[in-house]
Order: structure tokens, then sequence, then C-alpha cells
């Protein structure tokens, strides 16, 4: 019997880059291979023994600045499932806390010889300094307002399978997509993908010079998710609420909160995907985000870790043939 | 007051209607609440059998006045004024429709509130009342007010009232905010460091009489600041109260680019110069203060031209326990909903200015920059009219004066234009005795 680390590698191909640092290290056929392979994962995940050897021998280190419960585990597994070494500095209490700079703390890092650096800081273009000093493949687990590709392929491989393809579906980006890196990662990979994109939120909330990213803006919430086949809500930061960006969270609600009553005028078969955690009662109604026959927000969760195995081998297979 | 639901046929008029540039001869009937037929012309319409007939003996018949900057004293400060004695000197005054402003207490940052001024009105039974929203909480100009819902609830534009958002960053996201919901934001440009403590316009006279001044260019120092957070935001902008030269130019040069911005004069500022303060009476002093002539000659040419859309009473009442004081110590305002069209009616003896283009500031213009169908007489608008002899001079006495306050400039003054009769919704809510 063929061992299924050999079957996967025939399909393996190596990642385009030595960095995954945004969306656009992508082209449409990277997408493909990158999403047909997370669908052998997510088959993989789904049987009782789901350890593979594929990353045997390779050290990954996750280095989260910011805290994050789902991403962090979420690469975790996918690391641990591929048989890496798998460790998570939380930086919150090492010595960034002490003052030592980003710069430094890269340099400590190179020293011990990863081989796959995780990394979410909350300043724009943080993983792609880090890219520059370590020796190692980067990946960008968010950085700042900027992005977050592994979401945006997590969503791609949860839209793929629910529809069966991402182009020419309508998909509409709702919420605060100013402060959002989950909502730039996707517009790229959206984009790319043949998908139309629309983007909706009050005019504080979607920066001014959006409608040059291949999107249609709207400002209203039922003209924007008009027949929209995916409504993609994003998360809206408790500190925006009390008047700086929107007035208060029961406007925010009334105009840009998803129930069903806005839901209606979206395409029949329509899909809600929220990248979490959320604000029930804010930006998404429990009564949608609960229901399963439209919600595919725990199939989100279930995606990133095939999605982030995905990611991770075909790091691993460049760093391969790059040797 | 005397209620008509039924037909009422007014006959023998002079109709002026800004909206179509009409003055002449005519005839209108109003059929439960809402203008059913116009007739241009000496003809008279076929009358249905039994209706009203009211001969107007060749007397103007206008589109009620609307008038978009009132204060009361409700809730809050009921002694200065309630919605009903507002509502009572606006329908004398020819005033069909008033917008409060939110600068009661509590102040109006809230759906409730708005829904609040609504529900009195209704109740009340007289003009059409609508809130003005705050722009801010507690006009604070920290935190934006709930302009959604505000709006949703029935408020038609949001202003910040007498205290300018000196923080320009959260102005700008209130533009911009506001911009989501096509709503209009009215902002006063006022410069609130160099107007601090300032009671009279700094000049000659100012100084004479030992009043201190704040120069007439801080006014155009903070509109140009608005006038830019509108252009980078593309909001719809009102510029409350524009009363200098100066600002003037400004809002020209806002206009000519294309933006989509609109500016009010307060009728004091077109009929009173600082010359006014000159023995300290406390009806005078205003809020933007009382200008130089040069100014005031300023703006009613602008609003001669177009470029000052919107003239309002800015009708502020103080009782005396606020006016009975030095002058520097006095609380600014004056009333202004009875003289509004009178006052008006005066600016076109004197000035040559046809009366259709004066009249075009207080009812058409409002009208759409509120989005309200009233402020025209044309079938289908609702029958908010009035009757008026427009040159019939009569003098203000204070008994006359139907405010529960009495500051008003023009007590004793003699003025031309009486109103005969006031319709809202096609009743008859004033007549003269």
């Amino acid at each position: 019997m063929t061992d299924v680390n050999d079957l996967i590698r025939t399909r393996l191909h190596a990642f385009p880059k030595r960095h995954f640092l945004g969306a656009q290290d992508l082209d449409p056929p990277d997408i493909a291979n990158l999403l047909d392979l997370a669908d052998v994962f997510v088959d993989l995940n789904r049987q009782s023994t789901k350890k593979l050897d594929l990353l045997r021998g390779r050290t990954l280190v996750n280095m989260f600045f910011e805290n994050s419960t789902r991403t962090q585990s979420s690469f975790e597994l996918a690391g641990k499932r591929l048989g890496a070494d798998t460790i998570n500095m939380s930086m919150k209490t090492s010595s960034v806390a002490k003052g030592e700079t980003l710069i430094d703390t890269a340099v400590t890092l190179n020293a011990m010889k990863p081989d796959l650096l995780v990394v979410r800081h909350s300043a724009s273009g943080a993983a792609a300094l880090l890219a520059q000093k370590v020796g190692c493949s980067v990946v960008n687990a968010g950085d700042g307002q900027h992005q977050h590709p592994t979401q945006a392929l997590l969503d791609m491989l949860s839209i793929r399978r629910a529809f069966g393809h991402v182009d020419g579906l309508t998909i509409a980006i709702c919420g605060d997509v100013t402060h959002s890196r989950v909502a730039r990662s996707n517009v790229i990979l959206l984009n790319a993908m043949g998908a139309h994109v629309r983007l909706v939120g009050p005019p504080t909330l979607i920066p001014g010079d959006a409608d040059q990213w291949g999107t249609e803006v709207y400002h209203d919430m039922r003209e924007g998710i008009a027949g929209a086949d995916v409504v993609m809500m994003l998360r809206l930061q408790l500190e925006r609420m009390d008047g700086a960006f929107i007035p208060s969270a029961r406007e925010y609600y009334r105009f840009f909160g998803l129930d069903r009553e806005k839901l209606a005028v979206a395409s029949k078969n329509v899909r809600v995907m929220h990248p979490g955690p959320m604000n029930r009662g804010v930006e998404i109604d429990s009564d949608v985000a609960d229901d399963l026959s439209v919600s595919l927000i725990q199939d989100q969760v279930e995606m990133g870790v095939a999605a982030r195995m995905a990611v991770l081998a075909s790091l691993a297979a460049r760093l391969e043939n790059d040797r | 007051m005397t209620k008509e639901t039924s037909a009422i046929a007014f006959v023998n008029a002079r109709l002026i209607d800004p909206a179509t540039e009409y003055d002449g001869p005519g005839s209108v009937i109003v059929t439960d609440g809402i203008i059913t037929d116009v007739t241009l012309g000496h003809a008279t319409p076929a009358l249905p059998a039994g209706i009203r007939i009211i001969d107007c003996d060749e007397n103007a018949l206008l589109p009620g006045l609307i008038d978009m900057r009132v204060k009361t004293g409700e809730p809050g400060h009921e002694p200065a004024e309630t919605l009903k004695s507002a509502s009572l000197a606006a329908a004398a005054g020819g005033v069909t429709s008033f917008v409060v402003q939110p600068d009661t207490d509590p102040c109006i940052d809230e759906p409730a509130m708005a829904d609040f001024i609504l529900r009195r009105a209704r109740d009340i039974e007289l003009v059409h009342v609508y809130p003005a929203g705050a722009a801010t909480k507690k006009l604070e100009g920290k935190q934006m007010a709930e302009i959604g819902l505000m709006a949703e609830a029935g408020a038609l534009y949001f202003t910040n009232a007498d205290e300018p958002i000196v923080n320009s960053k959260i102005f700008s996201r209130v533009l911009n905010y506001a911009n989501g919901f096509n709503a209009l934001i009215a902002h006063r440009p006022k410069e609130p460091w160099l107007s601090e403590g300032a009671v009279a316009t700094s000049g000659e006279m100012a100084a004479r009489m030992g009043l201190s001044g704040v120069s007439p260019l801080a006014e155009r120092i903070m509109i140009e600041r608005d006038l830019g957070l509108a252009e980078m935001t593309g909001a719809r902008f009102l510029v409350d109260l524009i009363s200098t030269r100066e600002a003037l130019g400004s809002l020209e040069r806002a206009k000519a680019k294309g933006l989509e911005v609109f500016a009010s004069a307060s009728i004091n500022h077109l009929m009173f110069n600082e010359i006014d303060i000159g023995d300290y009476r406390t009806f005078f002093r205003l809020d933007p203060p009382l200008r130089a002539e040069r100014d005031r000659l300023a703006l009613i040419d602008a609003v001669s031209t177009g470029l000052i859309d919107v003239v309002v009473s800015n009708h502020s009442p103080e009782p005396a326990e606020h006016k009975r004081l030095p002058f520097s110590e006095a609380t600014p305002g004056a009333l202004g909903l009875q003289t509004l069209l009178a006052a008006l009616i005066g600016l076109h003896h004197e000035n040559d200015i046809p009366l259709i283009d004066l009249l075009r500031t207080v009812t058409q213009n409002p009208a759409q920059l509120l989005g309200l169908e009233a402020g025209r007489i044309a079938k289908g608008a609702p029958a908010d009219l009035i009757l008026v002899d427009i040159d019939a001079p009569f003098a203000l006495r204070e008994k006359d004066i139907l405010s529960k306050s009495k500051n008003s400039p023009f007590e004793n003054r003699t003025l031309q234009g009486k109103v005969l009769k006031t319709l809202v919704d096609g009743r008859i809510v004033y007549e003269h005795a």
C-alpha cells in the first residue's frame, strides 16, 4: 500500500515564493493548486489518524505579537499534523515586553534555525520586515491593517467547497473594511479568482479610494448585498463603536448588522461567512450565524487548518527545492 | 382657530410661486389638505358644488414659509418658549414649517428625542415642526451622534447648533458618515478661540463702546476649514448663518468648484448692522454679532444672486431675565418667526429685489434642501399656503408678540405685509382679526 505522504507529495507544488506575505504572492494557478491540496487535507483531517510526516525534521515557530486563539491554534495544529516540531512564542510575555525591537527578536530567533516562521503583529508591514532579516520562510498571520493571506485562502476554500467554484460569484464584504486585514487579502484573492467583489459599510469604515481596488462600494447594506452569493461579515472592533467611526452599536446593527430581513435580498442560495470572533447582535444576528443552512462560519474554522497545512507543506517543498 | 377638512377655492389671488417662477393672477383649489388645482390667469376655475370660496381680493397667495433655524424652549426651557407658543407665532407670521435646533435640554441627539418633537407638533396641530438632530452626542463635539437612526425618526438635518465642532478629525468623520445617508450637515463658521468672550464685531464701534469684539475674518478662517472638509468628504454641507463679506468670497469659490455646499443667513443680519447696538439694547445682542454695513449689503446682494440659498429667522426666544442685563452679560438671540415674512417684504421694498427671489430662500430652497414636499404652489403639493396683504403696514407692539419671550428687535417698528390667513395641510390655523 502506498504511503499517504508519498501520495500527497505527488500533488504537492512548491510555493511560488519563499515567503507568504500577502495575497498578491499568488497567481490564479497557485491558488488552485493550494486549494486542491487543501481539499486533500480536509479529507485527511476528518479521519481518525491525522498525523503526517511531510514536515518531519522541520521547525515551525509561531510568533504572535497580538493575542489570537483561533489563528495560532490553527497554525499549531497544521504544523503538528504535518509532523513539524512546533513551538509557540507568546511575545506578549517575552523579551519584547522588556523592550527588545522586532529586528533584535528576529536575529535572536534566526540563531535557533527555524524553517518556518508564522508571524502576527499589530503593525502593517511587520511580516515583510522580518522576512528581510531571517533565513527561514515567513508566513504572515496578520500584520496590522494590511493583510491576513491565509484567512483569505481558507475563505476561498470554504466558498469553493460550497459552490464548486469561485469565478462569477458575487461576494459582498460588509463592515469595517478600513481596519480589516482580512478584507484586503480577500479582495485580492477574490479578484484573482474572477469573483465580483462588493464592499459594504458606512463611509467612515470604507477607505475613500476602495473603488479603485476592483470593487464596487455600497453604503446601503440592502443595495450592497442584493443578489449576493456570499455575504462576508467583518468583525467590528469594540473601540470603534462609541462615536469615533460610528455613533453606536445599536445604530450599526440597525443599518449594517446582518439579520434575516436584510439577508432576504441576497441570492436564494446565499452563504454567510465571518472570520471570527463575532459580535453577536452587533454585526450579525445569532439567528443567521447559527443557521447551518446558510452559515459557513464553522466550516471556515475547519478549512483554516487544511488551508494552512497546504501553505506550510508547499513552503517546505520550496525550501527543499532551494536546497 | 378653525379647522377645515373640506374643499376651499382661493379665487382672484396674486399667486407668487418661486418654484415655477410665477408671479401673477390665479386661483387655487384645496381639497383634503392637498392642492388639487392651480389655475393661472384671471379665468375662474370650474368650482365643485358646495365648495367654500374665498375671494382673495388680489392679495398675494404664497407657499407657506419654511424656517430652517428656530429655537423654542421645549424641552428644558419652557419659560422662554414652548412648541405651542412658537407654533402660534409661526402661524401668525406665515411660517407653516419650522425646524427646531437640537440644543434643547435634553438635547436632540437620539431618535427618541426627534420623535418627541414630532409627536408634540402633531398634538399641537398648528404648523409643521421638525427636529434637526445633533451632529455630536450632547453637542460636545467629541463623538458623532446617531445620525442614521435620527434621520429615520424624522430629523431633517444635523447640526451642532451654536457650538462649533472644534476637532477637525471628528468633524470630517461626521461629514463622511452623514454622506452614507445623504444627510445634510449644517455648521456655524464660528472660530472658537477668536470668538471667545466677544459680544460684538471688532471695529471702531465696538472699540468706542468698550465691548470686546471678534474680527469678521474669524468667520472666514472657520468657513475655509469647513469648506475644505466638505470638499474632502464630498458631503452635503450647509454653512449655517454666514454673516460677513469675507466669508462670502470663500463660499462663492466653493460653489464654483461644484461642491454640494449651501449657505443660510439670518434675517437679522440682512436688516440690522452694528450701529443698532449703539444704545446697548440687548435685543440686538446676537450670535453671530451684528456686522458692518458693508457686510449687510454684501449679504443682501448674495441673497439676491442666489449665493445665499436660505434665509432663516434664527428665532431665539430669551425671557426678560436673560435680556434685562448689561449688553455683554445678556444672552444673545432675537425672536423672528412672527416677523420673518414682513422683514423680507421690507427688504424687497428697500432694495428693489424681486419679492419672488426673496421668497425662494424661505420656500423652494429650504424645501429642496430638507426634502419637503411643501414650499410650492403645485397640484399635489400639501396645502401649506398663506394669504398676505403685501402692502399693508403695521407696527409690532409687545402685546402682539405671540411668543412667550418678547425679545423682538422689530418691536415698535413699522413693517409691511400683513398675513391674512395661514393654511397648514388645508386647515386654516391663523386668520387676521
